[in-house]
């Protein structure tokens, strides 16, 4: 049922991975999401934007499978998917960075990258191989870390970002959220991360990353999605859109003019 | 430790360095890591070295190889006592009933084993069971209602007391002359024999060191030089023969020095080179993020805890094979917290996820030196607690100290 899809989260790419459709969550009587759907494209890096309370961590954890949805689907690679659990998600190729990175600081990059997922040789833990793994992954997204085996905590903000981030590209993964990626890093290590991100969408992963951050989402973003009060408020591709124009549909003054260069108005065509 | 391994705050290895000037590298960033106040295991073996200097002064009898081998049947029990709490302070909990608890377990298999005639290897078997059972419930406690560790044990370690006190009944002790049993403590290895082990580990050692080298070669990864492989395999093989050389002028090498010595290496193996090691570590250093990885962070832990009793049990039949018997006395005082001590001092960290199983050994060893030390100078009993509870205190600060170093240099 494509024509329920609003345009405006449609992929623009053909090769769409990821199809989250008409989805609705309640948390007793709050509805938290309101037949939301969303488009991810192979290579393509979707901005997921909204107030406080609009509903973006809870599409993120629905379609991460850390929340069932009570109504609508998601579709990976045109694959309907009912996820019980995150394991069942990651399983289907979504891998989920969320804001505090779940990286133990005192293990080493190499046991994090590999942390439950452990490459064994004869049930012991196959450290050289890991650790070669580990360096190719980091040489390929250009990560620059001086040394594979000091603790996570001794890392910087955005080292530690950018090896969460490495973390969600080891398992050949099709598609990868990442909840405020930027949120806690300095001008430097935006930028860095900012790369990797479009280095992941170089490799063909799909992106949906939440932001706060206009310049950031602008930046990189192929397409903007705008949630409001957990519906879908519009989007844009990110060639036509103006600060003013999201800022105006992520609080809603959009409704009254249509400023900037939204492609659609209505939340939702089924509607 | 190996360069493969990981290596949590302050230990362990140099690391990935370029190849070229490899080993100049190396010394360099040791010296870095010390001013950096990244001490790792220094403050505990100059510790260990002005102790045991300060008393091969004062008694005549201290460094004699009689007294180093029982120096090492006194050590046998806390230390495998301390592996346990080792464990368990990896996990960021703490077990305050192990004393209790290894009497309590030693207490069983007495009873069985000069009561009710059971063979001793079976009652032996029982000991170990009542210790993993009995945390089992403590463990179920902590991670499946959530009760803090510190309380639940501390609440065990007053039952197992009792228990104690019920097991043994109106007499208040029970003697065990099993040969076996008695013989754990009190057999001492032939020379040659002790060679032979020696040579074997240090051989299986050197192997598995130039395994990983060619392995890491094939890879490309680059190794540590050569030298340092060499010194890593050199230091242990003087270390070992020195023991083996010393302990055979007198008795020989106590048996429970090998079963000490097998147990680290064990333990070592499982938390460093295991999956379920591994996920200890990061289970006790971030278990919210180890949960949200699929980590089974509820089954680690009862795993954890369960290992640790079982070693407090291990430990508890070591100390009733030493003293032949098992009284109301037995595992009181002190035991529980010099175990705790002894992982401590060897600078495992309270606050879970930093340490490792051997430098266990390092601290059991400064306790039981002080300990011993002090029983030659026939100091009181006053005396040996508060020597015993600065050490604690300095080894403590010191890692305070260095932590704060660390920190500020931007490492763990």
């Amino acid at each position: 049922m494509p024509a329920s899809v609003t345009a405006a989260s449609q992929s623009t790419k053909k090769d769409v991975v990821l199809s989250v459709r008409n989805i609705s969550k309640r948390f007793g009587h709050v509805n938290a999401l309101t037949d939301v759907s969303i488009e991810v494209g192979r290579g393509e890096i979707v901005a997921l934007v909204g107030d406080n309370g609009a509903g973006k961590s809870t599409l993120m954890k629905v379609i991460a499978g850390a929340a069932a949805p009570d109504e609508g689907e998601i579709r990976i690679d045109d694959q309907p998917h009912n996820f019980r659990g995150p394991h069942e998600a990651t399983a289907a190729g979504i891998e989920s960075v969320y804001q505090d990175l779940a990286l133990p600081g005192n293990l080493d990059i190499v046991s994090n990258l590999f942390l439950g997922r452990e490459l064994t040789r004869a049930g012991s833990l196959d450290e050289p191989a890991m650790e070669a793994r580990t360096a190719a992954l980091l040489k390929t997204l250009d990560v620059k870390i001086p040394s594979l085996r000091v603790p996570i905590a001794a890392l910087s903000g955005g080292q530690r970002q950018a090896v969460a981030v490495a973390r969600s590209r080891m398992w050949n993964n099709k598609i990868v959220q990442l909840d405020e990626p930027t949120a806690a890093l300095g001008v430097a290590q935006t930028r860095q991360v900012l790369e990797l991100i479009r280095r992941l969408s170089d490799e063909g992963v799909g992106v949906i990353f939440i932001s706060h951050n206009m310049p950031d989402v602008l930046s990189v973003a192929d397409r903007i999605v705008v949630l409001r009060l957990g519906r879908n408020a519009g989007g844009f591709n990110v060639k036509d859109a103006t600060i003013d124009g999201v800022i105006a549909a992520i609080t809603g003054a959009g409704e009254l003019t249509d400023s900037g260069a939204r492609t659609d108005m209505t939340a939702s065509n089924g509607s | 430790m190996s360069h493969s391994t990981v290596t949590p705050a302050g230990m362990g290895s140099a690391t990935t360095t370029p190849a070229i000037g490899q080993s100049r590298g190396q010394v360099t960033e040791i010296v870095q890591r010390l001013r950096d106040g990244d001490l790792g295991v220094l403050p505990v073996v100059v510790g260990l070295l002005l102790i045991g200097a300060f008393f091969a002064t004062q008694s005549d009898a201290f460094l004699t190889s009689r007294n180093f081998s029982n120096l090492l049947l006194q050590m046998a029990g806390i230390a495998t006592i301390s592996f346990g709490s080792v464990l368990v302070l990896l996990l960021g909990e703490v077990d305050l009933s192990a004393g209790p608890l290894s009497a309590f377990a030693a207490a069983v298999m007495g009873i069985l084993v000069t009561n009710q005639g059971w063979p001793a290897p079976l009652a032996i078997l029982a000991a170990l069971a009542v210790g993993c059972v009995c945390s089992l419930i403590t463990g179920i406690v902590v991670t499946r209602l959530g009760v803090p560790s510190f309380v639940v044990t501390l609440g065990a370690s007053l039952a197992y007391t009792g228990l104690v006190l019920i097991v043994l009944g109106t007499e208040g002790n029970v003697y065990i002359s099993d040969s076996t049993i008695v013989g754990i403590a009190n057999t001492f290895m032939p020379a040659a024999v002790s060679w032979l082990i020696l040579a074997l580990a240090l051989a299986g050692y050197a192997w598995l060191r130039f395994d990983l080298r060619r392995r890491r070669a094939r890879l490309e990864l680059s190794n540590p030089s050569l030298l340092g492989d060499v010194v890593r395999i050199a230091l242990p093989a003087v270390i070992g023969a020195i023991f083996v050389a010393v302990l055979n002028a007198a008795l020989g090498v106590p048996l429970v020095a090998l079963i000490v010595g097998a147990l680290v290496i064990g333990l070592q193996y499982l938390t460093v080179h295991r999956r379920f090691g591994r996920h200890l570590y990061a289970v006790g250093g971030d278990h919210e993020s180890s949960r949200r990885l699929g980590i089974p962070v509820g089954r680690i832990r009862l795993v954890g805890f369960a290992l640790a009793s079982t070693l407090a049990a291990a430990g508890g039949v070591i100390l009733a094979s030493r003293g032949a018997s098992v009284t109301t006395a037995s595992g009181g005082g002190d035991l529980t917290l010099n175990a705790i001590a002894a992982a401590v001092v060897g600078g495992v960290s309270l606050f879970g996820g930093v340490g490792r199983i051997w430098q266990a050994l390092l601290g059991a060893l400064v306790i039981s030196v002080t300990l011993n030390g002090m029983d030659l100078l026939a100091v009181s009993s006053g005396t040996k607690y508060v020597v015993i509870g600065s050490i604690l205190v300095i080894s403590v600060s010191i890692d305070a100290f260095s932590r704060n170093r660390r920190k500020a240099a931007g490492r763990v």
